[in-house]
């Protein structure tokens, strides 16, 4: 399949939009009629033809604006992409995963031509082509991770594992839901996780970790998260949340539909094999509720898992506030009717809204 | 989450390998290295990096956990070194009476349990006899990115240090080598007092050695984060006992020279695991109840857990009694 690269911002005008193949395969991350956290982990190894899982790292036609829209977040903030000394090594083992997965999985986009140390990338959208020595940071404009994250979507955060724990040791962080790379560099997994609702109590973290500290090579894991956004803003950042946060309050009854945005990620989670560290690319998928409502089953859904969400998580995810708001509007979409198990539509079979 | 949450088989990913070669390097030791059978180069791997190499003996199948000895940089092939233990169980028998060039295996992607901390200044290495082998993986890949480091290597005679002469052709100045029947002994305390701020130490051999460094560094005012240790312990032979698996709903009998975990399996229940060797904790598994004794033998669960009898790690531990019921 050949992909066609939206024209589109992220920011100040928004002309991000999902085309008809975007809207079908978007993450929808509720797979029964309730939220509640859990270690939803799964393998990480392909998934239905053209779905967002198929791929190692998922390219589809927002690639190059979002290049577009990490390179105007580090011009202004070159925190937003941080290695600690020892990580160099990390940062080698991705910038091979990503080539190599990429190379292999979209070769009419991607080539990798390698020669003992000496190796060529072609990004033909993005327009690179580069001759470099891998294992010599001179030879590159950037760290190794630096660079391959500049032609990846997703922000990726690269695990140092030590004493029994995961330590935030490197990422290139541009697209988050309101994190901060600068202020987690160096913490553990549980320090970083600290600011989360009720999930401790629940042992979740625990779990959790022993799972990601026994993820192995060549067998990769993943999971979805999500939270909600208004405008379709790739950079929510604690960094920049004077100029985002107020944009919460621009929602009306009117503009709901078109400003308000599921945002979901997709996490996963590789061993890198020289390092042994861990990455977790998380990536961002934003979907619109209007278009989220053409599909009955979603908007069934939807309705009822923001209805009966806790007011802790509701807080957390940062829209409390615009919660009324936004069930007035779902409500219409909420005909009563049973949904089917799992995340996928299913279109065929799901009965129409009953008007 | 997607339409069809595949379940994980238990153990790392596997490789179709060729034996190409077997190199006795002593009376007791033997290298062996593999190639993959597609043809194809070997998924890199980092220094301390381990395989486990599926034996099939009979109706037998052994499964033992090796360290990746070959340089990590070298993609072409894999080498283990396998002493050979007459005590054992029979893995290294098998691997140095029956495993011929030419012959086909089935080794598992590399599981590291004994990494490089790479923010140490200096990495600080203690061998003894076989524990020698990760650390030929971590000086390959140290030499590479100009690490800094040392090496204590005992053995127990000039005849038994397994690639002595190699180490010290390569780099007289960091390695140093103890032999016991010269009655060559580290002097441990004044090696860890003189090290560099950030210097790792990082000790692999029998069980004492381990025990001495942990201890002797613990008195000298190391922090424990920093001196890290890998034992491989295969499980011991003991008296066969029986064992009622509750989820699977089957009654299994663990035989003198197989370990419970190997039981479960042969009973076609997947299990999980990872190193075998009672350290990873992937096989800790819950027990519903028991009238008798546990021999625990893995270094997962702590003292607390050990004596509550309300976990075991299949893989090493045993138990003597009357019945044993788990959530397997």
């Amino acid at each position: 399949m050949t992909l066609q690269f939206n024209d589109e911002t992220f920011r100040d005008d928004y002309t991000f939009k999902n085309s008809q193949r975007a809207i079908d395969r978007f993450p929808f991350p509720f797979h029964e009629d309730s939220y509640m956290y859990s270690v939803n982990m799964e393998q990480h190894r392909g998934g239905p033809k053209d779905s967002i899982y198929e791929m190692r790292f998922d390219v589809d036609e927002h690639y190059v604006a979002e290049m577009r829209d990490r390179a105007l977040v580090l011009a202004d903030d070159p925190l937003r992409c941080q290695s600690l000394p020892h990580m160099t090594l990390a940062g080698w083992d991705l910038l091979e995963v990503i080539m190599v997965s990429k190379s292999e999985d979209y070769p009419d986009l991607f080539e990798l031509h390698r020669d003992g140390d000496t190796w060529r990338w072609v990004n033909k959208p993005l327009g690179i082509d580069d001759t470099f020595t891998f294992m010599d940071e001179t030879t590159l404009p950037y760290g190794p991770l630096e660079y391959i994250t500049r032609q990846a979507q997703g922000d990726f955060c690269v695990l140092d594992q030590r004493e029994e724990n995961l330590w935030m040791d490197a990422g290139m962080i541009t697209t988050q839901a309101d994190w901060s790379l600068d202020f987690d560099l160096g913490m553990n997994f549980f320090e970083w996780h600290a600011p989360v609702p009720l999930a401790h109590e629940k042992g979740i973290f625990t779990r959790a970790l022993k799972f990601l500290l026994s993820i192995q090579q060549g067998a990769p894991a993943r999971r979805l998260n999500w939270t909600m956004t208004v405008n379709p803003l790739l950079d929510t950042s604690p960094e920049n949340y004077h100029k985002w946060g107020i944009q919460k309050t621009s929602v009306t009854p009117e503009n709901i539909g078109t400003k308000q945005h599921l945002r979901v990620e997709l996490q996963s989670f590789f061993r890198l094999p020289r390092s042994n560290a861990l990455v977790f690319p998380i990536r961002c998928y934003l979907c619109s509720f209007d278009d989220l409502m053409t599909k009955a089953k979603w908007g069934r859904r939807l309705h009822r898992v923001i209805r009966d969400l806790p007011d802790e998580l509701a807080t957390y995810k940062g829209f409390i506030d615009n919660r009324q708001m936004m069930l007035d509007y779902l409500s219409k979409f909420d005909d009563g009717l049973p949904t089917s198990d799992g995340v996928f539509a299913n279109e065929d079979t799901e009965p129409a809204l009953k008007v | 989450m997607s339409t069809a949450p595949q379940k994980a088989k238990s153990g790392a990913e596997k490789l179709d390998v060729k034996v190409t070669a077997v190199v006795p390097l002593n009376e007791l030791v033997t290298r062996f290295e593999f190639q993959r059978r597609d043809g194809e180069l070997f998924p890199p791997f980092s220094g301390g990096a381990h395989t486990v190499v599926q034996m099939v003996d009979g109706d037998r199948t052994r499964l033992n956990p090796y360290s990746l000895m070959s340089d990590p940089a070298d993609r072409s092939r894999y080498a283990i070194s396998v002493r050979r233990d007459d005590e054992g169980r029979g893995g290294s028998l098998f691997m140095h009476r029956n495993v011929k060039v030419g012959d086909e295996m089935v080794v598992t992607y590399p599981v590291n349990l004994f990494s490089l901390d790479l923010r140490a200044k200096k990495h600080l290495f203690f061998a003894g006899g076989i524990g020698i082998t990760p650390f030929m993986a971590m000086i390959s890949q140290l030499e590479r990115t100009n690490g800094n480091w040392e090496l204590h290597y005992a053995c127990r005679s000039k005849a038994l240090g397994s690639y002595v002469d190699e180490l010290t052709y390569k780099y007289p100045n960091k390695v140093h080598i103890y032999y016991d029947d010269q009655k060559q002994a580290m002097d441990l305390k004044q090696l860890l007092e003189g090290q560099p701020l950030g210097t790792n130490a990082y000790v692999c051999g029998p069980k004492g050695m381990i025990k001495w460094v942990h201890a002797t560094a613990s008195a000298a005012g190391w922090p424990d984060a920093n001196v890290l240790s890998e034992e491989f312990m295969a499980p011991e032979p003991g008296a066969p006992f029986e064992v009622r698996l509750c989820q699977s709903d089957k009654t299994i009998t663990v035989g003198e020279n197989e370990s419970l975990l190997e039981a479960i399996e042969r009973a076609g229940v997947d299990a999980p695991y990872l190193c075998r060797g009672g350290s990873c904790g992937q096989c800790e598994t819950d027990v519903i109840s028991a009238d008798g004794e546990f021999v625990h033998r893995d270094h997962w669960l702590d003292d607390v857990e050990h004596a509550s009898g309300k976990k075991i790690m299949p893989c090493v531990s045993r138990f003597i009694g009357k019945s044993l019921e788990l959530d397997r």
